[in-house]
């Protein structure tokens, strides 16, 4: 068995009448990424503090690094970064200055928190920024110099509370640049997010929690699988009842015509090239066809399934994540 | 000496937002030389002190006192503001000594304490004020003032932590400070006063304060005619007022630091 670098079970935690976490468990296996998935108001971030030790479980336990988030918490804080949600730096202090605090409160002396501090504004191209008061910072520039503040002890363990809600595309996509650096470098990283295509390009594992609870975990490909497979979408230019007959060979389930007899749908067993090799089917058939589409199913639409109600939508309007095999 | 260090850090933090926020910059410069000007010119050409004396000489330890006192707000609204902002967590998260936290603060606001009564005293020095106790005694008054300060600052930092945002410690902080300040032997002497404002004025604090710096200053103390114990005792009243405030207010304070950070 591999080492857990975090691992937690039955996490409880309620405040007032609100039950933030139900019974959680997790594992993340060292030097892997974990991602937390789930919509606002799920208990991500709930999670994510007590595995921090910022908060203390009601029920159950945890261990980060080998050590009890609640009976050896300033263990855990040595071998832990975080980068939460909210703002957590200073806004009256320059990037540099932020970095340099960060690094002289962890415990470095005066000469190699500046070092270090010099080193991740390079890392995350903020050195041209170092200078500028926090308040002036951009949300990206901010979001970069948060994850900077997080790794200037270098920790094994990474927590990662939505690192980029609110981002624009750019930011977004640069953001997950650093990020897949880092676990290029061996750390652990805990990451939660409300957005499926960011969980499916960063993480090794998803758990999907919503209400406090975790209602399925795997790969994302495993997690695609409990929904069923791949989907193919054909639309023809005129109707033909032969179509769904000319399909038969390459689906894995019935053919749905629509009312209008032009738009065929199908259960289908994803192979490469299936698109192409359905249009020279029904080609050979003489069926005319506007459209082809295979559609992978998105982790929206695990989510879908999963909990009957869909998550909250991207930042940069893609709604739907989904790998797209067009052929005109 | 991890403690050592993490306290030096966050007061040095707190000095700096001192120097960069605008607002409480001017708390402690600007604003000390303006209420020194303004106070001594308005006011001193219509207060005629029981007893004789400058009103000039009277008031420099007032404003003193007062300028301390207003200035204790920038402790609630900065605590306030840090709570309700994540740094706090952040802190935590790196194993931050505890206590440097609040105590860092407090250390900071003596500082800032000692700089806005040098723009007091020295606006004060070059309008004419002038102390006429020896060295010694002088730097006992201002001692006390720093005493006072830092005592209030452990208040207002309670409030902060009870506050819910920097808007609201702000506002519930004028409301306190500001007839702390002025119901008091300051800024006029107490003897016109009500009859219940005046026994008020007798026992707050803030005359104990500014009673005791006039006698070390030897300047013009019309409150020594008072029988109320504090104006009998000002130095003793003085320092017992302020080392209660400190017993009270700084287990108050990290007891609601301790909840405010728990859940």
């Amino acid at each position: 068995m591999t080492d857990l670098m975090i691992e937690a079970q039955g996490l409880e935690k309620r405040f007032g009448a609100t039950v933030a976490l139900d019974g959680i468990d997790l594992e993340v296996p060292a030097g892997s990424i974990l991602g937390v998935l789930g919509p606002n108001g799920a208990g991500k971030t709930t999670a994510v503090r007590i595995l921090t030790t910022l908060s203390l479980p009601d029920a159950g336990s945890a261990r980060v690094a080998g050590h009890d988030v609640v009976g050896e918490a300033v263990e855990v804080q040595r071998k832990i970064g975080v980068t939460a949600q909210d703002a957590t730096l200073d806004e009256l202090m320059s990037g540099r200055e932020n970095l340099v605090m960060i690094g002289r409160l962890s415990g470095l002396r005066r000469t190699p928190a500046a070092a270090r501090a010099r080193e991740l504004l390079a890392q995350f191209g903020l050195t041209d920024a170092a200078d500028r008061l926090l308040k002036t910072y951009s949300g990206g520039m901010r979001r970069r110099l948060d994850l900077a503040a997080g790794l200037v002890t270098r920790p094994p363990v990474l927590f990662l509370d939505e690192p980029t809600t609110g981002l624009d595309p750019t930011s977004r996509a640069r953001m997950w640049e650093v990020i897949r650096g880092l676990v290029a470098d061996g750390v652990t990283l805990l990451l939660t997010t409300q957005y499926l295509d960011e969980a499916d390009e960063l993480a090794d594992r998803i758990v999907v929690i919503d209400h406090g609870r975790v209602i399925a975990g795997g790969t994302a490909a495993e997690l695609k699988a409990q929904i069923g497979g791949a989907r193919l979408e054909v639309t023809l230019s005129e109707p033909r009842p032969d179509a769904a007959a000319a399909l038969e060979e390459f689906v894995a389930g019935p053919v749905h015509v629509s009312h209008d007899g032009r738009r065929l749908r199908a259960p289908v067993r994803s192979v490469a090239g299936l698109a192409t090799t359905v249009v020279r089917a029904l080609d050979g058939a003489a069926i005319t066809v506007d459209d082809v589409e295979v559609h992978q199913p998105s982790l929206d639409d695990v989510f879908f399934a999963l909990t009957g109600h869909p998550t909250a939508p991207s930042p940069d309007g893609e709604e739907t994540a989904q790998a797209k095999e067009v052929v005109a | 000496m991890k403690e050592l260090r993490d306290l030096v850090v966050l007061t040095r933090r707190n000095l700096v937002h001192i120097k960069r926020e605008p607002l409480q910059l001017s708390d402690v410069t600007v604003q000390p030389v303006l209420f020194t000007l303004l106070f001594v010119y308005v006011f001193g050409s219509g207060v005629v002190l029981p007893g004789g004396g400058s009103y000039k000489d009277f008031a420099i330890a007032g404003l003193l006192a007062m300028n301390l006192t207003t200035s204790a707000m920038g402790t609630a609204v900065g605590l306030s503001s840090d709570l309700g902002s994540g740094v706090i967590d952040r802190f935590r998260t790196l194993a931050v000594w505890r206590p440097a936290v609040l105590v860092g603060r407090s250390f900071a606001d003596v500082l800032t304490a000692a700089i806005c009564s040098a723009f007091v005293a020295v606006t004060g020095l070059l309008i004419g004020w002038r102390p006429e106790g020896t060295l010694l005694a002088t730097l006992g008054g201002f001692g006390i003032f720093l005493l006072f300060g830092y005592a209030l600052s452990w208040g207002c930092a309670c409030l902060g932590m009870i506050s819910k945002s920097a808007e609201s410690a702000q506002s519930v902080g004028l409301v306190i400070l500001f007839p702390l300040a002025i119901v008091s032997n300051a800024l006029v002497p107490t003897e016109h006063m009500p009859a219940a404002l005046r026994t008020i004025a007798d026992w707050n604090p803030v005359s104990a304060v500014t009673s005791a710096a006039r006698e070390l200053f030897s300047n013009p103390n019309p409150s020594a005619s008072i029988h109320a114990w504090p104006m009998q005792h000002p130095l003793l009243a003085a320092v017992l007022w302020s080392v209660g405030m400190i017993a009270v207010f700084a287990p108050l304070a990290s007891h609601l630091y301790r909840r405010r950070t728990t859940d």
